[in-house]
């Protein structure tokens, strides 16, 4: 039954995934086991966007699969969720201060937790200070800076900046995305690298924290 | 100034426009031109040009009229895209109550670009109303949604189920907040034709120093209609999976009453060119199939009904299209203009030449961050690459960015003098 969960999601045949978690809690089965079945799925789902079969559309109907399943699941467990799997490392994420664009950034959210990063969000028109406080507080690996806009080229450099200013850059990994942002960005941004969609945020989180 | 020195400026002044719009037109119809022609175009730019701040740019009628022709008689370009009508809407919005843009002042700072507001502002389950009649549907539910003015309508009835007497008891609907949030339309209205008659006069004044508009009427994709400013991104790509027969109908409900806006819009005005921009049928957004069924269809028939009243459709393929290039050839030859924002132009060159006039495409990134031999550079590869035979105008990605660099923007409209002359 949870074999059929997994091809359902993993096929966007929402219906019908929902129908299989409702028949499996209702016969009793582990709550507990139809996430571990979700995060199987997901597995799936990242690997054909990977490749190039899936597009954001299955990956904003796969999130909100998720999140109905979640809804049906989770208050039957006891004791909550078992921790998070989420074990790859921490991202800290946001869209940069002037800009108010989160989809692009949401996407890389998703993504990255679909494959185990534990990411901080810290929302969208992120002030400077907010970056530099964050970092200094938790730590992150790996930050990642989002902009939309041609004005967040700026305000990109801006945090970077004071991040160095705040002797806080050298211990950290920064890619920047969204929109126009290029080669030419990244340069003038200081900042580690510049990905093109989600898959590359993944990539380059493999790449720098593989252990 | 004697009277015939001034004769002879207008004679200048009206050989100069006629130069400009016939090399814009030969690009269009693919033939060579007397040299690469390029357009002005910017949301904001001329507002860091003259050190005024944003939220100026976007209240101040007559100072971005100015400032625009201080720059178009600095830059000389083929063709203008005023940007008055995309960005002098400060006043009126804000007597409107206008909900789905936050602006300078108004959710943002003061030298920010204004941005629209991605979020449901139609249910789910109302594309059945939708499709039903959609003047209705906008007129009681839509509206109200996006504008405070608007708002006392949601309790207006369906009228055309009201004949006889109960045709006269229609008129109680009509109540005091009816009246008053028409009374508010009629202000914001106001105020809007004198933002609108800002725009004619700069047309004709532009037109006076011998520079033809580079663009007057714009519209969306049919996809884009619901995507960007009902069901929200989210929403249609949802749509896409759960709800693709009512998705599809809307959109053939739409798809002439959009054409229609387009054309009365486009009227008798001498600017042929229709700004079409693209937002959610580019690369990654959707797959090929679902941008062959969802987006493609609808736009084509946009396209072709444009093209059938005599005007051009400019269509703006944001971010990449690599995918679409062959998809999207199926139009008639040598009618319209594909301006690329990402997409490799010599790609597109290769594919498209033989349909369609290209446009674009100088990183913002380079504008904003290079050096003008940068951009000299890379102009004069597209100049000779995608330009040799015509079919091409040259502009940035999305025209000139708000920050970019005074002198970049020089060197790219230096370029066609230097390079395609």
């Amino acid at each position: 039954m949870l074999e059929e969960l997994v091809r359902t999601i993993a096929d966007m045949e929402e219906e019908l995934a929902l129908q299989v978690v409702r028949e499996f809690v209702s016969g009793g089965g582990d709550p507990q086991q139809v996430l571990d079945a979700c995060r199987e799925a997901m597995d799936l789902v990242g690997k054909r966007f990977e490749d190039g079969e899936y597009f954001l559309p299955e990956l904003m109907l796969a999130g909100d699969l998720l999140e109905q399943i979640s809804a049906i699941v989770k208050p039957l467990l006891v004791g909550g969720p078992q921790a998070s799997a989420n074990t790859a490392g921490t991202v800290l994420i946001g869209t940069v201060h002037g800009d108010l664009h989160d989809i692009g950034k949401n996407i890389v959210v998703f993504m990255l937790e679909v494959n185990g990063y534990n990411v901080i969000d810290l929302g969208i028109d992120v002030p400077v200070e907010d970056f530099v406080d964050k970092v200094r507080e938790l730590k992150p690996p790996v930050l990642a800076l989002s902009g939309f806009l041609t004005l967040a080229f700026d305000s990109m450099k801006e945090t970077i900046d004071a991040l160095s200013d705040a002797g806080l850059r050298d211990s950290l990994k920064i890619m920047i995305g969204g929109g126009q942002v290029d080669e030419a960005v990244r340069s003038y941004t200081n900042a580690d690298a510049f990905g093109l969609n989600a898959m590359d945020a993944v990539s380059l989180c493999r790449q720098w924290l593989a252990a | 100034m004697d009277e015939a020195t001034i004769s002879k400026d207008a004679e200048d002044m009206a050989r100069d426009f006629d130069e400009r719009q016939k090399r814009i037109d030969d690009a269009i119809a693919l033939r060579r031109p007397d040299r690469v022609p390029i357009i002005y175009y910017t949301m904001f730019w001329h507002a860091s040009y003259a050190g005024i701040t944003f939220k100026e740019a976007m209240y101040n009628y007559a100072k971005v009229s100015e400032v625009t022709k201080k720059i178009v008689l600095e830059l000389k370009p083929d063709a203008v895209a005023a940007p008055h009508r995309a960005t002098l809407l400060g006043p009126t919005m804000e007597l409107m109550g206008y909900q789905q843009l936050r602006w300078p002042g108004h959710g943002v700072g003061e030298n920010y670009s204004y941005q629209y507001i991605d979020r449901e502002y139609m249910k789910p389950e109302e594309y059945d109303d939708y499709i039903e009649d959609p003047g209705w549907f906008y007129l009681t539910r839509y509206l109200p949604r996006v504008a405070e003015a608007f708002a006392p309508m949601a309790g207006l009835p369906q009228p055309a189920s009201m004949q006889h007497t109960r045709l006269v008891y229609l008129t109680r609907f009509f109540t005091d907040e009816v009246a008053a949030g028409f009374a508010q339309l009629a202000k914001a209205g106001r105020e809007a034709q004198v933002a609108f008659d800002s725009a004619s006069e700069f047309q004709v004044e532009m037109a006076g120093l011998g520079f033809p508009m580079g663009q007057m009427a714009t519209g969306p994709a049919p996809y884009d209609y619901f995507a960007d400013n009902m069901r929200g991104s989210k929403g249609i790509m949802l749509d896409l999976f759960r709800r693709k027969d009512k998705l599809l109908a809307a959109m053939d409900r739409a798809t002439p009453i959009i054409l229609k806006g387009l054309l009365e819009m486009a009227g008798q005005n001498p600017c042929k060119i229709v700004f079409l921009p693209m937002h959610w049928g580019l690369d990654g957004f959707m797959s090929p199939d679902q941008f062959k069924t969802f987006f493609w269809p609808h736009l084509r028939k946009v396209i072709v009904g444009l093209i059938e009243a005599g005007l051009v459709p400019l269509v703006l393929w944001e971010g990449d299209c690599t995918s679409r290039l062959e998809t999207i050839a199926d139009i008639p030859a040598g009618k319209a203009i594909y301006w690329f924002e990402r997409t490799d132009l010599f790609r597109a060159k290769a594919v498209l030449g033989d349909v369609v006039c290209l446009r674009g495409n100088v990183p913002a990134s380079m504008l904003n961050t290079g050096t003008p031999q940068d951009v000299r550079e890379y102009c004069k590869k597209l100049i000779e690459g995608v330009g040799r035979d015509g079919g091409f105008i040259l502009d940035g990605g999305i025209g000139i960015p708000d920050e970019a660099r005074l002198e970049n923007v020089r060197a790219m409209f230096q370029s066609v003098r230097d390079f395609s002359a």
